[in-house]
């Protein structure tokens, strides 16, 4: 491999996305977590979630400051590094990326200020709005930025002239297709990241004898949380997945590994996947299930690599393992969920070491979830920056 | 494939295809044929966010300047805590400003930032370093000291990157149709350096502005000796840049000396050296708020005359505002969205900033 230009220019986006996208999955939860404590403490008025959210919010201070520091280089690369992408999509993509300035990171930085050091200077209401308004914040930012990236999965409302695009309807640009699902399914997975290291850390205390009042309640009430937000998670990425069966074809079929076309297509668990010969080595498959998963339908047909020439496929072997390890720490987050109902119900949630030693080394693993579901999508877009119409290649 | 193509034609845009370098055009305006032109709202709303950008960002990279220059730890952490709730809103105006370059003006963002990567890069090397002292300064008081050092320096460097990014703009770069044609380093020369020099004796001087309003006793006379110092590095880089920027390009000496735009352009010499006065006389009294304003104000005329000698340039000689200004449809859809935001944003900064008025207390720490 040279190191050409285009190389250098995607490690470094990588790089930088790879580090920045860690923070916002943490922040965008706990912020919805902090404004969620708040709220108790206002509505309830019972002192122990005042400190729980004066725990976490320092936290949230170091981790939301290295987000934005770090955030702002991401506008920059584009024109030092993708002069010729920015060139071409200023013109639908710049005002999405401008709204998400405009409404979501005055409304944080701001109102930051006063849910850090303001607590003794304005009235309690005015506090909790501070939370909330930190929230609301992270989740425009989300929105935002997530109907860019969709918009470049799955292109609409626009013209293309010349090379370059023209918006025509702002409303399809967007909403794209891939928009809802995208939105949802990330979302949902910045949540569940932040309430698995909730779940860690007061696993921690509880172990350690410290704060255990704190950290019990800490623990059941994310337990509750999770127990709605997994098994969601699991729903929004299923259907995330049709969403791109429909839109991206090409991508799900680098993600099952699926070389020819056909009906009744088993699932792929484990495979080698070898691109040179165009097929799979070791494989370890269920019969008829790829259909049923990713159709739901038995007879269901999936479009097989081979279809498109090889200069228009995304390469196979890393969305395929990166979407495993996804969906691997997506199961065994709910075998976690699933233990908690059985240990609620046992009356042993805060004694079962066992439990609680799973919980600790559990913490860290959305954070890699989150990362594989982003090489997954990002990766399965490739040999395009814009799915479709513009390459990665000229896009320098 | 995929190759989804609506059918219907946008409106044709207007004439700025790639096209060879355009001649001497003498600031003659190529108005657009439509009804409603978007660009100088655009223009303005551009120059408004640099502009907060540069004061309110300014300010407070000023005090992280000065922090470097205070003897004790009590000290430091009460400059500290004079920026700590606002900093953060503060640098999203260069975010802002980056989001509506890139936004209205799409082919001064293309050639521009490729122009000035290294000055670009360096600097938000040093504010992301700066901003993660910021943090851990709190929380890590075994390594304090580094974090002091990552703290005053970051601030240092950053405002001189941004100072060599003006000089090189205001210079101007070597375009060819839609790119930048130059080589990475073309920014280093005496003109750049002494922008980013004169930048960091600019920002320090908002920052001892800044700390005169918000200390009390040894640390505000030393704001105010800072201050002084800084002023005297102000007023010989307003007086050089000046003198120079017309020696360097024949258009911008035409615009100030030639009548009668020399008389009309006299409040502006006039103005500074009033704001300049004002400054002096009050680093030097009493005065808790002056100081800070009247720096305030001298930035603003600077803007302003650097304003003059490009209009109606966005890419300096090369291209108006009007050749790099993206689809009416872009402008228009984000124009409607940012004037009803805008004011709702400054209104709640400014009651951010409510919050934490007065003279800062050592106890506001995080709690």
């Amino acid at each position: 491999m040279d190191l050409d230009p285009l190389l250098l220019s995607r490690l470094q986006f990588v790089w930088v996305i790879g580090w920045h996208i860690l923070l916002p999955a943490f922040t965008v939860g706990l912020a919805s977590y902090i404004a969620l404590l708040e709220g108790l403490h206002f509505f309830i008025g019972r002192e122990i979630y005042f400190r729980i959210s004066g725990f976490w919010i320092k936290i949230f201070s170091v981790a939301f400051g290295m987000g934005v520091v770090s955030g702002i280089v991401m506008p920059f690369q584009f024109g030092t590094n993708w002069s010729r992408y920015s060139d071409a999509t200023a013109n639908v993509l710049s005002p999405l990326f401008a709204y998400e300035g405009l409404t979501a990171f005055f409304l944080e930085a701001a109102f930051l200020g006063v849910l850090l050091f303001g607590r003794n200077l304005v009235p309690r209401w005015a506090h909790f709005v501070a939370a909330l308004m930190v929230a609301f914040g992270t989740l425009l930012s989300s929105f935002w930025i997530l109907s860019a990236n969709s918009w470049m999965q799955t292109p609409a409302g626009y013209a293309l002239v010349d090379g370059r695009f023209y918006p025509n309807d702002w409303f399809a640009i967007v909403f794209n297709p891939s928009f809802p699902y995208r939105l949802g399914h990330t979302v949902v997975g910045f949540y569940v990241t932040t309430a698995f290291v909730v779940v860690g850390v007061a696993a921690w205390l509880i172990r350690r004898g410290r704060s255990v009042a704190e950290g019990s309640r800490r623990l059941s009430m994310t337990l509750w949380l999770l127990t709605v937000l997994v098994p969601l998670q699991i729903l929004l990425g299923d259907e995330h997945g049709l969403n791109t069966l429909e839109h991206q074809p090409t991508k799900l079929a680098a993600i099952e590994a699926h070389w020819d076309t056909g009906r009744r297509v088993p699932l792929v668990l484990f495979a080698l996947p070898d691109e040179q010969n165009e097929a799979n080595r070791y494989a370890v498959q269920v019969p008829w299930l790829g259909s049923l998963i990713l159709t739901h339908d038995l007879n269901g047909e999936i479009r097989g690599l081979k279809e498109w020439q090889r200069d228009q496929r995304p390469p196979v072997a890393i969305p395929f393992f990166a979407f495993r390890v996804m969906v691997g720490i997506g199961l065994l987050m709910l075998g976690m969920v699933v233990a908690s109902w059985w240990l609620r119900w046992k009356g042993r949630l805060y004694d079962s070491v066992w439990y609680l030693r799973s919980c600790q080394l559990v913490a860290p693993l959305g954070f890699v979830a989150v990362l594989a579901g982003w090489t997954t999508t990002e990766v399965g877009r490739q040999p395009w920056t814009v799915y479709g119409l513009l390459r990665t290649a000229d896009s320098v | 494939m995929i190759q989804k193509k609506s059918k219907r034609t946008p409106e044709r845009p207007r004439a700025r295809r790639a096209r060879p370098l355009p001649a001497k055009r003498k600031g003659r305006l190529i108005m657009p044929s439509l009804v409603l032109d978007f660009v100088p709202l655009w223009t303005l709303i551009l120059g408004i966010g640099v502009c907060f950008y540069v004061i309110l960002d300014g300010f407070d990279l000023g005090v992280g300047i000065l922090f470097g220059l205070q003897p004790d730890t009590a000290s430091r952490n009460l400059v500290m805590n004079s920026i700590a709730p606002i900093w953060d809103s503060n640098e999203t105006w260069l975010v802002l400003g980056g989001h509506a370059l890139l936004a209205a003006f799409p082919l001064a963002f293309a050639i521009i930032i490729p122009a000035v990567y290294f000055p670009i890069l360096v600097m938000l090397l040093a504010l992301i370093f700066r901003g993660v002292s910021f943090e851990f300064r709190y929380r890590d008081s075994a390594r304090k000291t580094f974090w002091d050092h990552g703290f005053s320096w970051g601030s240092t460097v950053a405002t001189f990157a941004q100072g060599v990014v003006l000089g090189a703009f205001i210079q101007g770069f070597q375009v060819d149709g839609r790119h930048f044609a130059g080589t990475s380093w073309d920014f280093i020369t005496p003109f750049a350096l002494v922008t980013g020099l004169a930048l960091v004796f600019g920002y320090g001087l908002l920052g001892a502005g800044w700390l005169v309003l918000k200390t009390e006793g040894d640390l505000q006379a030393r704001a105010r000796r800072h201050g002084r110092w800084c002023f005297l590095g102000v007023f010989a880089a307003i007086g050089i840049v000046s003198v120079w920027t017309p020696l360097m390009n024949a258009g911008i000496a035409t615009r100030w000396f030639s009548w009668p735009n020399m008389l009309l352009l006299a409040p502006v010499p006039v103005l500074t050296a009033l704001l300049g006065w004002l400054e002096w006389r009050s680093l030097n009294n009493s005065s808790d708020a002056t100081p800070f304003i009247a720096a305030i104000g001298l930035f603003l005329i600077s803007y302003l005359g650097i304003g003059i000698s490009l209009w109606p340039m966005i890419v300096p000689h090369v291209y108006t505002l009007w050749d790099a200004a993206s689809a009416p449809s872009t402008q228009a859809f984000l124009a409607v969205g940012t004037l009803f935001l805008l004011p709702v944003i400054l209104m709640y900064s400014a009651w951010s900033y409510w919050v934490f008025r007065g003279k800062v207390k050592s106890d506001i720490g995080y709690h």
